[in-house]
């Protein structure tokens, strides 16, 4: 009985969530009483053992193939396929991530074995013998799952920022056991064949600041004095779903389950309602504004502080007040 | 070419989401039904590619009978063939979903040749199983990649753009191939009255659904604890600016 977990990593480098990963596999290991072991994927992970091995793994499994020097989703799904068939895991968890997620899918199908996505709660009594009670998030985390997984092995990946990383050592140096995995030729096909890096700068999902725009601004144009308040404050425009459904604005500025998730010091979100869809794309925001001409608006029920008014007139008063004070 | 699009009826909740009595389902009572955003996305692409290779989309989706209403809304936005794969519940389990699904595609590849792409959501808005489309690519033998923010068809190669914290990661799949599609690849179009007509007229093919449960059960559906609101209002139109700009300051985002 072996709870494992999966480091994501992207040519050598770990993901942030994978620190939670490798911290809930250990904490679940524990309440089973049981080994808690990693696996790392390609020989440009092999040095990500010592990270590990500060969260307490046991064995730190290396698959190594010479295809493996990038993401592939098929090879990894294979890769994790057969390290689950040689040391037969009670339990194993990846990243709830769009690669997590995509791996321990393609792991599943491979080993045709369930798997839940995004949990977010274990079962407290579970012991490795019967099947495993799980919470997993819906609806982008506006609606909880109370799930049973039934299988000898369970797969599964964490929803991410759920568990706080919690470095412990183990008490000897990790084992580490390596797996010549066999991966077919097929697979190569679906490895990332190139790369554009992105230009750094302020984008919609570190600013400290967004001012988000939604139907009740009623036009492309009338986000010109969004961007003035945004620019005012070093911050960039962002907006609901429905404003990229009329083509306002471009998808990359859309804040929401299919958007981006953000969480600014504050978001000050004009003329949306708040529906559940662009609520869980914001809600891990640190202060939210919001202005609606609506007080029983959805958002403005949820928001720490709310304006009631008209976007157009309010947002260029809050402008002209700061330009009034910069000028002092 | 020959595109197949798989989509799912799902309910379009407003500000809240309510739950039935019995714990198993959303409470639809009140509530309209969508495609799946990302799916959504699948056919505007899909449509996209045959106008410019030429070609068919067939759009196919498991689901209760009324889902035939989500067929015909791809049909209005450039769809040509529809398949319904009706089942008795609101949902089957992904495992479940998977095997029939992919059983349907050879059935009809066998009918009517292979289809050079099937797109699948990178994961339905409602359960968020993010599965589906991998298990029904690795029975059909073809190559999946989801999370496609672009897609094009480049020498008889599907080449996928997809987004990651870095920047850009490219794929090229051989075709036949899969990919799971991620809302904001395009923007899709609104229905033309010529669209509607189509939509109206388009017979629907049906299909039987046959699959063995999976591992997966849900027990029951709850929602997470709602935080208190003790908004504070700053105020009544513009009138409110120098307590919003003192709030600013407060919280140090303007100095």
């Amino acid at each position: 009985m072996t709870v494992l977990a999966v480091v994501e990593h992207d040519r050598g480098t770990m993901t942030s969530a994978s620190l939670g990963v490798l911290t809930a596999a250990r904490n679940l290991a524990r309440q089973m009483n049981t080994k808690f072991e990693a696996l790392t994927i390609g020989a440009n992970a092999d040095r990500l053992s010592e990270t590990v091995a500060n969260f307490g793994a046991t064995t730190v499994h290396q698959a190594h193939n010479s295809m493996l020097t990038d993401f592939g989703p098929e090879a990894w799904g294979e890769s994790i396929a057969q390290v689950v068939r040689k040391i037969s895991p009670s339990v194993v968890i990846g990243t709830g991530t769009e690669r997590g997620h995509e791996i321990i899918a393609q792991a599943a199908a491979r080993l045709d074995l369930p798997a839940a996505m995004n949990c977010s709660e274990f079962d407290k009594d579970f012991n490795g013998s019967q099947p495993l009670k799980v919470v997993r998030t819906r609806w982008g985390g506006s609606l909880l799952e109370e799930a049973q997984l039934d299988a000898p092995i369970k797969l599964l990946t964490l929803a991410n920022h759920v568990v706080e990383p919690q470095e412990e050592l183990a008490s000897t140096t990790p084992t580490i056991s390596t797996t010549e995995v066999q991966l077919d030729e097929s697979v190569r096909q679906s490895f990332v064949q190139d790369r554009v890096e992105r230009v750094a700068g302020v984008t919609l999902a570190t600013s400290p600041v967004v001012v988000s725009g939604g139907r009740g601004v009623g036009s492309a144009e009338a986000f010109a004095p969004l961007e003035e308040l945004a620019s005012l404050l070093n911050g960039v425009v962002g907006c609901s779903r429905a404003v990229t459904n009329n083509g306002w604005r471009n998808h990359t500025d859309q804040v929401g389950q299919t958007g981006t998730r953000i969480a600014p010091d504050i978001y000050i979100a004009c003329g949306i309602s708040g529906a559940i869809q662009h609520w869980v794309g914001a809600m891990a925001s640190k202060n939210i504004l919001a202005i609606n001409t609506d007080a029983q608006a959805n958002i403005v029920t949820k928001a720490g502080y709310a304006v009631i008014g008209d976007l157009h007139k309010v947002v260029p008063a809050i402008s002209a007040e700061i330009r009034r004070r910069q000028n002092k | 070419m020959n595109i197949l699009v798989c989509v799912k009826r799902v309910p379009a909740p407003g500000a809240r989401i309510n739950i039935t009595s019995d714990g198993q389902q959303v409470d639809t009572a009140f509530l309209g039904f969508t495609v799946s955003p990302h799916e959504e996305c699948a056919v505007e692409q899909a449509v996209q590619l045959i106008e410019k290779h030429g070609g068919d989309v067939t759009v196919l989706t498991l689901g209760p009978a009324e889902a035939e209403e989500q067929l015909r809304t791809a049909v209005s936005v450039g769809a040509t063939k529809a398949v319904l794969v009706p089942i008795d519940t609101a949902d089957w389990d992904p495992q479940k979903t998977a095997q029939a699904i992919s059983k349907v595609i050879s059935e009809l590849e066998t009918k009517n040749g292979k289809y050079d792409l099937v797109l699948f959501g990178n994961e339905s808005a409602d359960s968020c199983g993010y599965q589906v489309g991998v298990r029904a690519a690795l029975k059909l033998e073809r190559p999946i990649v989801n999370g496609a923010k672009g897609l094009e068809i480049e020498n008889g190669v599907a080449v996928v753009r997809r987004e990651s914290d870095a920047g850009v990661e490219i794929y090229k799949l051989k075709m036949p191939a899969c990919v799971g599609i991620k809302e904001g690849i395009n923007l899709p179009r609104y229905p033309t009255m010529k669209g509607r007509l189509a939509s109206k007229k388009v017979a629907i093919d049906r299909s039987e659904a046959t699959g063995d449960t999976g591992g997966l059960k849900l027990i029951t559906l709850r929602r997470p604890p709602e935080r208190a609101s003790n908004t504070v209002i700053l105020g009544n139109g513009p009138e409110a600016a120098p307590a919003v700009v003192d709030l600013l300051e407060e919280l140090g985002v303007f100095k």
